[in-house]
């Protein structure tokens, strides 16, 4: 835990990512072994990247005592619910939004 | 001659087994062996749960009465939420801190479907049902009906906006001030900013 604090200090803030706020992009659908923060049952689906959060060090990385670095854009990607689910009861303007790093991102 | 018993019960309990799963056997495993080579004490576990368990949602409630009170400090607290926590006396931490606004529009809930990522070091321990796969699978799939099992009914027209902490961010919901609560302190606005209001599967306490 001390060592991930740590690396979550090192965070550089305007780290280029590929994206900007309001740009529509897609989650990769891939399935790579390993620790992911990519949940299921997101990938595939498409929606707009809503802020950059910063840039922190890869997570799919630090769970095997690697650096991490460089650190990769994060971004909150927010996603209409109904584009997520195939049967989605609610409103028609609900929406979940989630964290995705860039390398899980294309544009859309 | 009567017992003292006689006026209840005992069921039948089994006594402590103390049958540990995998997992509570690795923790004490890997506990005792951090301890055995140095790397933390048995004291420094120790003020660790107990700092733990002296957090409680009372933190993360100063923040929102601020923001009720003060629209600058609301401005800052959506800008920068890590900051905001520091003016009011509370712990930077050591994610960044989120905050997300409800609105008449607007209402904001939080959960990590992944594990149970929560902002601990300003609400305290998340509830075991926050922690639970049925509501980390559901609320994400069908957030509406969720919330109205914990007794909050959206109407249509307001957009539900459900945030999976699933990396890095955590996430603290600002609830709408109460109706007629214009005359209360901080302190006492501070009191109807609940937890659950903060997680966002509910509202902040009417005022009475």
């Amino acid at each position: 835990m001390a060592k991930r604090a740590q690396a979550a200090t090192q965070t550089v803030e305007n780290a280029p990512g590929r994206f900007a706020a309001g740009d529509r992009v897609r989650v990769l659908a891939m399935y790579p072994l390993g620790h992911v923060r990519t949940p299921w049952y997101i990938r595939g689906k498409t929606g707009v990247a809503e802020r950059l959060c910063g840039a922190y060090p890869n997570p799919e990385e630090l769970a095997y005592q690697r650096s991490g670095l460089p650190a990769q854009a994060l971004y909150r990607v927010r996603f209409l619910q109904q584009d997520v689910w195939p049967i989605y009861r609610g409103g028609a303007t609900d929406t979940l939004d989630l964290e995705i790093y860039d390398h899980w991102l294309e544009p859309a | 001659m009567s017992s003292a018993h006689d006026d209840h019960s005992h069921a039948t309990h089994p006594d402590s087994t103390d049958h540990l799963t995998y997992y509570q056997t690795m923790e004490i495993a890997v506990r005792e062996l951090l301890i055995e080579k140095g790397i933390v004490t048995a004291d420094d576990v120790r003020r660790q749960v107990e700092d733990m368990d002296g957090r409680n949602a009372g933190l993360g409630a100063k923040m929102v009465a601020r923001a009720w009170v003060d629209p600058d400090y609301k401005h800052r607290m959506l800008a920068d939420g890590n900051a905001a926590a520091v003016e009011v006396g509370l712990d930077h931490g050591i994610f960044k801190l989120v905050v997300v606004e409800n609105t008449p529009q607007i209402h904001n809930v939080i959960v990590c479907t992944l594990c149970s990522c929560y902002p601990r070091w300003l609400l305290g321990l998340p509830p075991d049902w926050y922690k639970s796969r049925s509501y980390r699978s559901r609320v994400v799939r069908e957030p509406r009906l969720v919330l109205r099992e914990f007794g909050l009914d959206l109407p249509d027209d307001v957009t539900v906006r459900v945030h999976d902490s699933n990396a890095d961010m955590r996430y603290l919901v600002l609830p709408m001030r109460p109706m007629g609560t214009e005359e209360l302190s901080e302190n006492q606005l501070a009191a109807l900013a609940t937890r659950d209001s903060m997680i966002g599967v509910t509202v902040a306490v009417a005022a009475r």
